[in-house]
């Protein structure tokens, strides 16, 4: 059992919690992520790490209520205890000092942007972070990378509750166009990811993504998480979860994060007619 | 202990009637009905009754030379533990079974005795052999329904002082560490899965290997002190090198398996509804979708299923598409039923229940409509001459392409070895093929590291992993104990 000692929640349905547990901790890099079951009959499912502490033995992770398991989770408390978590898995993000380098996050995504800038600042990177989500009380984490040393933050939101109206890729093509970028990282919905590459690809900017297909194992032992990458098929969980942008297709991506949808959306329904918080 | 039994024909000890072997038929194995058992996840094959297992046993012959311990590829001592069961005597038998074979109520459902003891037996030369197998299961299950304080625990030999880690907890894993710790290391098994017993859980269904007896038998190795630590990555939660430096383990054993699916490279593979069977199987038996929503985890059930592939695998996963409740399921292969690998009896029990051959077929593009699969083209195929495995080779036949209507498609074609472990171990010598080089006795390159199991062979059976995580537990004892000489 896994223990919880950190939550914290940046915004109606997303969260931040930290788990103990010292031997996943000691491995963990930015870009990569963990495996979690909640419960004996829990799914297993993905996070990626937003902070950790070798030597306090925590992880932390930032998630959004979107389903069941993300609902049952927002209801554990510290003190509770998780079934298991299992890690670090995948590919760090790959790190070094490439220059001057555009950080995407939109929505949850910026959890997993956050450990990226991080470190492509520590790096040496001359880095500049878009911050985006559909509205201002969705946009998480802006106090914390504006304690980054960062070139600049630059937020957006859909409605212009905070910050740019507008999309992501609105600073970014203005980045691109100016040439003040030699590299670009977007992490965030699929739908998101496949137009800043789309995007940077426009001004020759190499974008890498982070993808989030659906996972079962996380060892690349079942090809749940194929994805179609320049043409070939990888195992997201093994082979990524980073990819070029330009090579990836997102329309499949997309498709295959949709498979469950109504099982899903059953399960969910489900689980919070027992529950208390959606009343 | 060496049980002296008479010998048929051979005049026994005086405290024992003679042996006269019966001549009744080989006794059958008692099954729910094809039409009930496709409905739900229980087991099929119920097992013998005391009185079935002693009849069988009474066919035995006792021979003087058992060519049947010959043909175990842990050599038990057959003749043995069938002459127990002869006399009643259930624990002596147990123990038998034991000493070579730490998981025999798993072995006695799914090894293939019909091409290993059973075939090596003297009866099966004019008729049918004794039912060694389901003798061996009987035993088993005999065993884990005592008490625990009654049930058989091997003997375990004074400490050394030693700790082993081994990778993996699927049979070869489990047997290297049951030998270990009888030789008195410590022992401690890391599992990147949540559950413990690799294929044995995650693979071959409840319906055949029910996970009860599973945990049962693992239980039992946890009773003899064996620890085992899951959510555990060898190669991402520790490497090889760290278990041996920072962790402090003496020696390693890795039995990964061979746990990386192989897909068809087809167009329309990534469709919604494709599954390896790794995939579905896992998501059935491991994750218990089939109670979804019970449990979290759901998995596709499809109307008109297609499986690809011909050996258990394939069995398993059409078998389990039929038990969610697909209208129709079909077998796609591309030879025909005799270079099958698949056990005879799973054929059977597949064709029982429903389960359509589709012969002489291959897959050659899955078709889809929005993502999610709506067919299956394939191609026609011939035998040709015999390839390599000297099984006659399929060729295809010009312009026979047809469609299968399917909404799922399970591709139970093969596994390789998982790159894992490996990857972060670069020193560890592989074939070309990534599985691992070892010599006779399990050695790798590194010393003080072992593999066994489907990580060297490739995919194989569970009687084999726990010969070779055996095998290796033995040349690991003698390499520690030369280090301690060392030392
Ligand atoms: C590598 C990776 C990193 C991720 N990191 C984060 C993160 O840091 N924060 C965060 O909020 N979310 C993250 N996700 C997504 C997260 O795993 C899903 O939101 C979660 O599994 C949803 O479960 P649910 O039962 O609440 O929702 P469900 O109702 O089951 O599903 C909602 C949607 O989530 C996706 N999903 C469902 N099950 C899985 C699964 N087993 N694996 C992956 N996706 C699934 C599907 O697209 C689905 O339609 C990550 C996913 C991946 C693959
Ligand atoms: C569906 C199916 C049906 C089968 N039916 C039969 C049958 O009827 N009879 C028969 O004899 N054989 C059968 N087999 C074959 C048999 O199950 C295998 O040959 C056998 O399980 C191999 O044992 P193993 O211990 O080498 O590997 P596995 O059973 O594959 O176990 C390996 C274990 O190692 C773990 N692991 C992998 N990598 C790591 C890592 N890096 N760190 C930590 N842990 C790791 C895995 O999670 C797994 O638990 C079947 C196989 C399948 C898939
Ligand atoms: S999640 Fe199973 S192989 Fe990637």
């Amino acid at each position: 059992m896994f223990e919880i000692v950190h939550k914290r929640q940046l915004s109606e349905a997303v969260f931040e919690m930290g788990v103990r547990a010292p031997r996943v901790a000691r491995k963990a890099r930015a870009g990569q992520f963990f495996i979690m079951r909640t419960t004996d009959r829990g799914e297993r499912v993905p996070f990626t790490f937003s902070d950790w502490s070798a030597e306090g033995g925590w992880i932390r992770f930032i998630f959004m209520r979107v389903g069941k398991t993300t609902h049952e989770l927002s209801h554990f408390e510290v003190g509770d205890s998780v079934a298991d978590v299992v890690g670090p898995l995948g590919i760090p993000t790959h790190v070094e000092d490439v220059g001057r380098i555009a950080v995407i996050g939109g929505g949850v995504g910026a959890a997993v942007a956050y450990p990226v800038a991080r470190a492509m600042a520590d790096a040496g990177n001359e880095v500049t972070v878009v911050l985006g989500a559909r509205n201002e009380d969705l946009l998480i984490l802006r106090e914390e990378f504006e304690a980054l040393p960062l070139k600049e933050l630059l937020v957006v939101t859909d409605d212009g509750s905070a910050g740019e109206k507008g999309l992501v890729t609105a600073p970014l093509k203005r980045l691109a166009e100016a040439g003040e970028i030699d590299h670009a990282m977007a992490i965030g919905p699929a739908i998101m990811m496949k137009f800043c590459a789309a995007t940077a690809k426009e001004h020759d900017v190499p974008c890498v993504v982070s993808l989030n297909p659906i996972m079962v194992d996380g060892t690349g032992m079942c090809g749940a998480c194929r994805v179609s990458v320049g043409g070939e098929t990888k195992f997201g969980c093994v082979d990524g979860p980073d990819f070029d942008g330009w090579e990836v297709d997102f329309e499949e991506l997309m498709s295959r994060q949709r498979v469950y949808v109504d099982d899903e959306r059953a399960a969910d329904a489900d689980y919070s007619r027992g529950c208390s918080c959606h009343q | 202990m060496s049980p002296v039994e008479p010998d048929a024909g051979a005049a026994g000890p005086a405290e024992k009637p003679r042996h006269r072997p019966s001549r009744a038929p080989r006794t059958p194995m008692p099954e729910r009905g094809a039409a009930e058992r496709a409905q739900d996840f229980d087991e099929v094959a119920l097992g013998y009754t005391e009185e079935m297992a002693r009849a069988e046993a009474a066919r035995c012959l006792q021979c003087r030379n058992a060519t049947c311990i010959e043909g175990c590829p842990v050599n038990i001592d057959i003749k043995s533990f069938i002459g127990h069961i002869i006399d009643g005597e259930y624990e002596k038998g147990v123990a038998v079974l034991k000493e070579r074979n730490a998981l025999p109520a798993m072995c006695g459902r799914v090894c293939p005795q019909e091409e290993q003891c059973e075939i090596a037996c003297v009866l099966a030369k004019k008729g049918e052999p004794v039912a060694i197998g389901r003798l061996e299961r009987w035993l088993g299950d005999f065993d884990l329904a005592c008490e625990l304080e009654k049930r058989c625990v091997p003997e375990i030999a004074e400490p050394t002082g030693f700790r082993c880690a081994i990778v993996g907890s699927g049979p070869a894993g489990l047997a290297c560490a049951g030998e270990l710790v009888r030789l008195g290391h410590k022992v401690t098994i890391f599992e990147s899965l949540h559950a413990p017993g690799g294929v044995l859980t995650y693979g071959i269904p409840e319906f055949r290997l029910p996970k009860a007896i599973v945990e049962a038998e693992i239980f039992m190795l946890t009773e003899m002190g064996v620890e085992i630590v899951t959510d555990a990555v060898i190669g991402a939660t520790y490497t090889l090198d760290e278990l041996m430096t920072e962790e402090g383990y003496d020696a390693v054993f890795i039995g990964s398996g061979a746990g990386l699916p192989v897909f068809l490279g087809v167009p329309g593979e990534n469709l919604n509804g494709v599954y390896s069977a790794n995939e579905f199987l896992t998501r059935v038996n491991l994750m218990g979708a089939y109670e979804f929503p019970k449990s979290d985890t759901p998995v596709a059930r499809g109307r008109k299923v297609a499986v690809i592939g011909g050996g258990n695998v394939a069995m398993d996963s059409a078998r389990t598409a039929l038990r969610l409740g697909a209208e129709e399921v079909f077998l796609v292969y591309r030879r025909t039923e005799d270079e099958m690998p698949a056990r005879r009896e799973e054929v059977h029990h597949a064709r029982e229940e429903g389960v359509e051959f589709k012969m002489l077929c291959s897959p050659s593009e899955i078709l889809g409509r929005d993502g999610f699969v709506t067919g299956l083209v394939a191609t026609r195929m011939a035998l040709g001459e015999p390839d390599d495995s000297g099984r006659r080779a399929p060729v295809c036949v010009m312009d026979s392409e047809f469609e299968i209507d399917c909404d799922i498609v399970i591709v139970a074609v093969g596994t390789r070895a998982n790159p894992l472990l490996a990857q972060a171990a670069p020193d560890l010598e592989r074939s070309s093929r990534g599985y691992v080089l070892t010599d006779d006795e399990g050695a790798t390159n590194i010393p003080g590291v072992f593999a066994g199991g489907d990580i060297v062979t490739g995919a194989a059976t569970v009687i084999l992993a726990m010969g070779a995580g055996k095998t290796s537990a033995h040349a690991m004892d003698r390499w520690l104990a030369g280090r301690s000489r060392a030392v």
